[in-house]
Parts: structure tokens; sequence; C-alpha cells
């Protein structure tokens, strides 16, 4: 028999304002093996855990059960306050009666009820809890970074620096990202190539990064300081390393009808091509949909006018597998789609533009080289309205309910640069709310407002109508006012709502990376773990985790590459003792627990076995230690009930179960 | 029949099989048993005729452990659990010569008698042989007759098709007896409210006996040890708390076939309760399809299977309470 202590946790008020604490450690002590019970106001804290530690002295316990806030929380806290006190650490048990109850109830009654049933559970699991002991593991040095976007890069060059090996895996054929698009950046106005063309000849030059372009993630294997990953490194149909840049090809390619993706469709692009001038790696690939070549067999001039020969029509995708002892994910935004938006004529005018085709516009080596002008006629507008919060801070279903950021910010520096390099150009801003909170960010939307008279209207645009003369007329309402408007305009510009990359979904599935409504990735906590996955080895960087301009994305991205150095700095990590084993009198050597293994863990052996006296050789199940994450999914697929999980037995499950259903 | 024991005599006297699995003639005129034939003289007693209905795939866990090879008979339905138990490991492939034998639909004695006809002393027509449409039965009472099809099992009426998935060679024709909707039952069922549906199942479940008989002939039963049997759960004798118990026994065995029942109907055939336990697992078969698209167990080798696999495009687990 076991000798529990029960520790109840007031947590200040969090828990003691809802549960009646004193009354769990009363109940407590009516459960079988609970030798002690006493509550305390913070449990965690130092004077909290002398408690502990005397009881386990005083009363000789051989168990624990504390109940306080999640075990995500303060499980390892706990633990380690039972192991100073010689106790095993996993003979500690977390009843969750913060977050599974006082914060979701509000009845004192209720919420005490609901914190006895769980501390009752909490101790009848520890009653056949067994002292565990972790094993060992290793740890590759070396990161994974997918995505090769401003966070991707700094998070690779900060790991780098550290004198780590990185690979950057980048979907597109160049690394860059959003911020490649980006004409100036706020608040100083520096020019977005500027600052990141550096970086990404940095990337490409620093000995310890290797960078998989136009590539992407098949599959990853494998856990924390031991993931294996499958890369697809598409056919680029060009010899990187024969390949000069010379740009001849993509001169003398006769398909020149493909959408630029980089210029969002505002030009066009040769079915061989680069994305951007400054590309890196500056070796175009071919595009297989758009060449002429591949769908018809007859061209290949791009081969003809290679001087290097660099020009390979076979090139077939190759699968790279490279281990990790840490994987981050940059994988970074795109714009909503604005096919629910038909109000504001998105797809009826070319004049009706999205804040990134602007970026686009404005950009020297754009469409327009860098002139504003109206994409219907080449006019110069005279009249320019910004819409913000296009499917941003929505309240139906058409948008997302989040703010997205950067579009107050980036509106402002729209506003302000057309009326510096073209005073005579009018222009409205319709906003909700102007939001600037950051350095400088005030200041540089009034200089905005005060010094270059931008209009700014608080309120929405209901209806933009495309008119015969070409102008598009902008029905609003002025909240301050309490007026309708309504306004001719040669351009409008949409500040549509950015969401994470829609592949991401994909990725953190791969990754086992929990994801939020909004395919954000979630942290391990909101607050003290940001950068983090709550899966152990996955850190996070930049806005595939909400939206963030570029110098959050660059600390965030600094941050998460700490992280991962803290990670890779050790020799060897400590697993997970709850590992499954599965009973070799019961196994059936069926394959389904190996069939629903997410780590490949287990693997069959044909063993001797010894059953009441009947000797036979049998196919069993046999589970690998160190690859075994302890998930359960064997345990709950076994039709027999011969797996089962260290720390989490079934006759533990059951028996939790049992005492909630007392 | 006669080409059937021809060829077993064969390749028994060739050494090619050392036994061959087999019906025999049973106490009564329509209940043949599963039984081993390893000389000559045990074919006395073979039969095949429309009341084999026993699914003899499962035989073979055993049978692949005795020495030599064994000939099975199986029915088209029955290589579905088959090559289901290859999946599984718990067959060997390399021990079985696997004779296909021809099924017109297979008899259900029960529903003989539920047309009101006792006393039976023997019936005629359901010879395979035969094309007889229609069963003559001759009673204490004097001669009946009843139309075969109405004699049929009900899972025969759902016909998985008259092909078999696997086998070394096929003596006999098949003829496919599908007349109904498999879930049709299944339908009625998920129109219910919940109290009906629990009232429902109740009233199904309450006439068990916990005679063991679907599990002990279920192919996907095949555990070495039954959980209900292991003193490692608390699971194995715990008493009757509620006239009701026996749902745990049923819903948690049809949890456990879910993915693996290839629906061969044997555990309401064998049911003494006459409790359609078929309907639990067409419900998952249902579920399944229309969840993660069309699947039937045993139709191939393949070892992942919708229910031990995992795709990105797989519904997410709030379904099921979405679904109700």
């Amino acid at each position: 028999m076991q000798r529990i202590g029960v520790f109840v946790c007031h947590c200040g008020t969090n828990i003691a304002a809802t549960v009646d604490v004193k009354k769990v450690v009363e109940m407590a002590l009516h459960e079988p093996g609970v030798v002690h019970a006493e509550d305390y106001a913070y449990m965690c804290s130092e004077a909290g855990q002398e408690l502990i530690h005397k009881a386990i002295k005083e009363k000789h316990l051989t168990g624990l059960v504390v109940c306080s806030c999640s075990p995500r929380m303060h499980e390892t806290t706990f633990r380690n306050a039972a192991e100073k006190a010689g106790l095993n650490p996993y003979m500690v048990e977390i009843a969750n009666i913060r977050e599974h109850c006082s914060w979701i109830h509000k009845d004192i009654e209720e919420a005490t009820e609901k914190a006895v049933i769980l501390m009752r559970a909490a101790v009848a699991k520890v009653n056949l809890d067994a002292p565990l002991k972790p094993g060992e593991s290793r740890v590759t040095k070396r990161a994974l970074v997918i995505g090769g976007g401003i966070a991707g890069i700094q998070t690779a060059l900060d790991i780098a620096e550290a004198g780590y090996p990185v690979d950057i895996v980048e979907k597109t054929p160049s690394i860059g990202g959003r911020m490649s698009q980006l004409d100036k950046t706020f608040p100083t106005l520096d020019c977005s190539s500027c600052i990141l063309t550096p970086k990404m000849g940095e990337v490409n030059a620093h000995p310890l990064i290797n960078i998989y372009t136009y590539s992407e993630v098949e599959s990853v294997s494998g856990f924390v300081g031991d993931f294996t990953v499958e890369i697809r490194k598409k056919a680029r149909s060009v010899d990187m390393n024969k390949c000069t840049g010379c740009g001849v090809c993509q001169e003398k390619c006769p398909s020149k009808k493909t959408p630029s993706e980089f210029n969002r469709g505002l030009s066009t692009r040769s079915a061989i091509y680069t994305p951007f001038a400054q590309a890196v790696p500056n070796v175009p690939v071919i595009d297989r949909d758009a060449c002429i070549k591949f769908k018809t067999g007859k061209c290949g001039i791009c081969s003809k006018v290679c001087q290097a020969g660099a020009i390979d029509y076979d090139q077939i995708d190759e699968i790279v597998t490279e281990k990790y002892g840490a994987i981050v994910v940059a994988t970074g935004f795109d714009m909503i789609k604005l096919d629910k938006y038909d109000e504001y004529a998105y797809s009826q005018s070319k004049d009706v533009i999205t804040s990134l085709e602007l970026e686009r516009i404005m950009n020297a080596a754009g469409p327009t080289g860098g002139h504003l002008e109206r994409l219907s006629d080449g006019k110069p507008p005279k009249e320019m309205v910004f819409i913000q919060c296009v499917g941003s801070r929505c309240a139906d279903d058409r948008g997302k309910s989040y703010c997205s950021k950067v579009c107050c910010m980036y509106t402002a520096k729209h506003a302000m640069l057309i009326r510096d390099k073209y005073p005579d150009t009018n222009v409205t801003v319709f906003y909700i709310d102007v939001r600037t909170p950051g350095k400088n960010f005030d200041e540089f939307y009034r200089r905005a407002v005060e010094d270059y008279g931008v209009n700014y209207i608080k309120g929405q645009v209901g209806k933009v109508i495309p008119q015969p003369n070409g102008k598009l007329l902008v029905q609003g309402a002025d909240l301050l006012d309490n007026k309708q408007i309504l306004k001719e305009a040669d351009m409008v510009v949409l500040a549509a709502a950015i969401e994470p990359n829609p592949d991401v979904r994909k990725i953190a599935t791969m990754l086992t990376a929990s994801i939020d409504t909004n395919n954000f990735l979630t942290e391990a906590h909101a607050k003290l773990r940001p950068v983090e996955s709550p899966t152990a080895g996955i850190f996070l960087s930049g806005v595939c985790q909400g939206p963030k301009d570029i110098p959050e994305t660059v600390s965030q991205a600094g941050a998460a590459a700490v992280k991962a150095i803290g990670l890779l700095a050790k020799d060897k990590l400590l697993t997970n003792p709850c590992t499954a084993h599965s009973d070799e009198l019961l196994c059936n050597g069926c394959s389904q627990c190996a069939n629903v293994c997410p780590y490949g863990a287990i693997t069959y052996e044909d063993k001797e076995v010894n059953d009441h006296g009947v000797r036979e050789t049998r196919r069993i199940a046999v589970v690998n230690d160190a690859l075994c994450q302890g998930c359960g999914a064997c345990t709950v697929t076994c039709p027999s009930g011969a797996m089962d999980l260290q720390g989490f037995s079934n006759r533990q499950i059951l028996a939790e179960v049992d005492a909630i259903c007392r | 029949m006669q080409e059937l024991i021809n060829r077993a005599k064969e390749l028994l006297a060739d050494g090619t099989v050392a036994r061959v699995l087999g019906w025999k003639a049973g106490d009564l005129p329509y209940n043949p048993e599963p039984a081993y034939f390893e000389k000559e003289e045990d074919f006395a007693d073979f039969v095949y005729n429309g009341f084999c209905g026993a699914n003899l795939s499962k035989y073979m866990i055993e049978a692949s452990k005795l020495e030599g090879k064994t000939l099975v008979c199986l029915k088209p339905c029955d290589t579905y659990s088959f090559q289901e138990l290859i999946k599984e490991h718990r067959v060997d492939r390399d021990k079985a010569y696997i004779i296909g034998v021809g099924c017109k639909g297979k008899l259900d004695i029960e529903k003989i008698r539920a047309m009101g006809i006792k006393g039976i002393k023997s019936i005629s027509g359901a010879e395979i042989e035969d094309e007889a449409e229609t069963l003559t039965i001759d009673t204490i009472y004097g001669e009946k007759s009843c139309a075969y099809k109405d004699a049929m099992l009900e899972r025969c009426h759902v016909c998985k098709g008259k092909d078999h998935m696997i086998f070394d060679e096929i003596i006999g024709e098949s003829k496919e007896t599908k007349d109904a909707d498999r879930f049709a039952e299944v339908e009625k069922i998920e129109a219910m409210s919940p109290e009906e549906k629990f009232a429902f199942f109740q009233k199904e479940l309450s006439k068990c006996i916990r005679c063991n008989a679907c599990r002990n002939v279920c192919p996907a039963c095949s555990c070495r040890k039954c959980v209900f049997d292991s003193n490692k759960f608390d699971s194995s004798q715990k008493a009757n708390v509620d006239s009701f118990e026996e749902k745990m026994f049923h819903i948690i065995r049809a949890f456990h076939v879910a993915g693996r029942c290839t629906d061969c109907g044997e555990c309401s055939r064998v049911c003494p309760q006459g409790i359609r336990l078929h309907l639990f697992n067409r419900k998952f078969i249902k579920d399944i399809n229309e969840l993660y698209g069309e699947y039937q167990a045993g139709a191939d080798l393949e070892p992942r299977t919708p229910l031990t696999n995992y795709d990105v495009e797989d519904a997410e687990p709030g379904i099921v309470a979405e679904r109700g």
C-alpha cells in the first residue's frame, strides 16, 4: 500500500476563490492510501515545496498528489521537489484543479465537488504508480529551418553563428520570402531589399548553412534531438553547379506569359526564371507547366543558348534524408483570397489592388518600374483610397477574427510615400482603429497625418463601384461626423488580412505540432514559452505563430534560434520513461501497433515463450525505448491489451475512470 | 461435392497436404460441423451443402501451427477473413492450400423454423449441385417446402460477391445472391433518438447469455487471450451491475474488431439468442466508408487500414461528436 500525501494549492485566489480547498483536503484524508493532506497558498513557491519536502520525510510518503495548475505548468517543479526529498519523481501526480476546474466554473459547490473528483482520480492513479527511471538519447547537432523568409534566414544565421550546422528548406526557387517583395519598411523607410539582400548573401555564404530551395519537407519521423527528415528537392531542370546565373536563358525563353508570382501576377515571367534579380541562389528553374519543351517536346532554346550547359531536362525530383536535433518552423504568411469581398470590386477593376500589389507597384524593380500608376490605363492616380481591415477583425466567417497587426503601419507608410513622391495625389484612409503600438510607430503615423496631410476617416467602406468613366465610386461612412461619404477615387488599395501559409497545416501534421483554429502554430505557453511548440524540439519563428512585423519577426527568430541552440548544445537528453511495453503472453503479433506507431518504435521478433507450460515460438511486438515517445496509440489499438504504457497503464487509466465514476 | 472430395483425396494422397479442413455431417440434417479429414475413410462423413455456413478461415490459426499443409475449403466471403488473418500474421499462407468452394447462398435453419416448419427429419434441395429454387423438407408432420431464397442467411442477402479473394484453385460455381442494402437497418437505427437507440440496444443485448459463441466464431476475435478472460484487466469478471452489463462486452467487442471485421456475419449466425450482432459491425463499417472512403476489410493484403493509418485529409476527431 502506498503512503500518499495530497497537497492542495490555492494559487492565490485562482483556485481558492472557486474551490473550497479545505474541503478537498478533508475529503482527501478519506481516500485509500492517503496519510497526509494539507493546503497552501502557493504550492510551487519555495515555502510550498518545503512543505512537501517535510511531509515526505516525516510521514515517509511513497507518492504525492498535487492539486494545482496544469501539469504543463508545474509537473516538473513538483517532480523535482519530490526527487530532492528522495522520492522517485514519477510517483507524483498532478490533479489539475485550476485550468480544468476553478477557471472554468463559477459555482463554488460544483467546482469543489469536481476538484474532489479530480483529486480522487489522481490518488487512484498514484496507488498504482511504480518508480520509473528515464533513459538517455543522443542529440544530432544540426538544425532544420523550414521557410527561407526573413524569419528563417535570421534563425539560421543565429544558429550557425553559435557553431551548429543548419539546413534551410524553402519551397520557392529563392530565399527571401515576403520581405523581398516589399518596397520600403516602416518606421524608418529604409528599402527592404537593401537590408534583406545582404542577409540573403550572408546565409548563402555561411559555411555552416546549407540551403535547399525549390524543395519541400516530405516527411518527418523521430523526436526531439533525433528527427529524420526527408526533403524533396524538386527538379529544377537546371544544374546548380554549372549555372553561372548569366540570365540569357530567361531572355531568350519564348514562353513569357506566365504570371509572375513575385510581382503578384501584375507582370509576366518566362518559363525558365529566377523570381527576382537578387534571388539566392541565382539559378533559374524551369516551370514545367509553362515550358514549351516540356509541353510539346519542341523548343529547347534555353539549352542551346546556355554557355555553361547547365540545362537538364531529364532532372528528376530527388529525396534527401537528413537527421536533425531541432526543427524551426518559419513558414510565414500570405494574404487572404478576396473572393468573399466582392463589394470592394477587386475582381472587377484592375485599379482595386491589395497592399502587397501596391508594394510591387511602388518598387523600382516592380511591374511599373516604381511609377505609381493605374493598372487599367497607366495614368497616375489623383485620388487614392485605402481600406483597412479587409478580412481582419472580422465578426463573420468571411474573414479572420484577429488583427493582422501590420496593416495600420504599412498603410501609413504607403500614404506617406505617395504624398511625398506625388504631392498632387490625395490620399484617404478608411479605418476602424489605427493601431500603432511599437517603438516610433505612433510618431510615424502622426507624421503621415500632420506632416503629409493624409486624410484619415474613421469608418468602413461599404462598397466600391467601378464607374463608366473608369473611376471608382467609394461608398463609406464617417463615423466621427456621422455622415455617409461618396467619393470618387482613381485607385483603391485593400489592406487584406494576412493568414498563415496554407502549407503549414501539412507541415504541422508531419511535426505533430499543434495549430489553432486560424492555422497559426500554437506556442508551448502563450507568455512564458512563446517560441516553442508544445512538441519538444520544434520551435516557432515569425508569422507562422501569429501576425507580426519585421522587427518583431527578427527578435522572435533570434529567440527561436537561442532555444534551438540550447537544445543542440546538450550531448544527451533524458528520455521519457513512460514508454510502451508488450506483454509477450498476450501479444498476438498482429502488427496493428506497429501500423499506428508514429515513431516507428515497434518491431517484431520471433520469440520462444512459455505460456503456462506450453512452449512455442511466437511473433511478439518489441518496443524500442529510445524511439517510443509514450503517445499511447499502440495501447489503445492493441485488441488484446498486450501493449501497456508505463506511467499510464491501462489499469491506471481504468482506476482513474472508476474513481471519477464512483 | 464429389469433385471436391475427389480432389481433396488426391491432394492428400500425393502428399501436397497433410489434412483437409472441411465440414462433416452433424447429428441433424442441418448442422454440419467443421472437421479435419486426414484419411481416405474419414471422407465418408464429408459434406458440403447449403448449411455449411461456418467460416473455416479462423481454424487455420491453429492449423498453421501443425506439421505440413492444410487444405482449407473457403467460400468467397470466407476468403476476406482469411486475408485479414494473413495481414495480422495469424495464419501462415504457406501452410494453407485453399480450395475456393462455390457458393450460392447459405441457409439459416432459424428462418425455416420461423416459417412454422418444425420436426424436421430431412431437407432436400440444399445440396450444392442442385440448382433447386425450392427446399423440400420432410418433417414429422409431413412434407413441407419453402423457397431457397427465403431460407437464406441474412448475410447472403447482402453478399459481397461471388469472387474468391485468395485461392489456390476453385471448385464449383458461385452466384451473387445480393438483393438488399446492408446498411438499410443501420440507417434506421441512426435515425433514432439517443433514447430510442439506447432502448433498442438494451432490448437486443439483454438477450445475451454470455455464451461467448460470437467471440469464439469471429475470425477477427483471434486474440491469444481475450481481454475479457484476462485477470490483467478488471473487466474480466465484473459482476452484472445492471441487467445491461452485456453492453460492455458487445460494444467493446465491436470496437476491437472495428476496421478488421469483414462483415462475414458469423456472429449473428451462431448467436443462440438471435441477437443481430452484425448491426454493430455494420455501423462501424458504414462510418469508416463515410469518413475514410469505401473500404472492405480483407479485400486486399495492404497492411495499413483506415483505422491504423493516418492521413492529413483524415476527419478530425471532433467529427464523431458532430455526427452523433
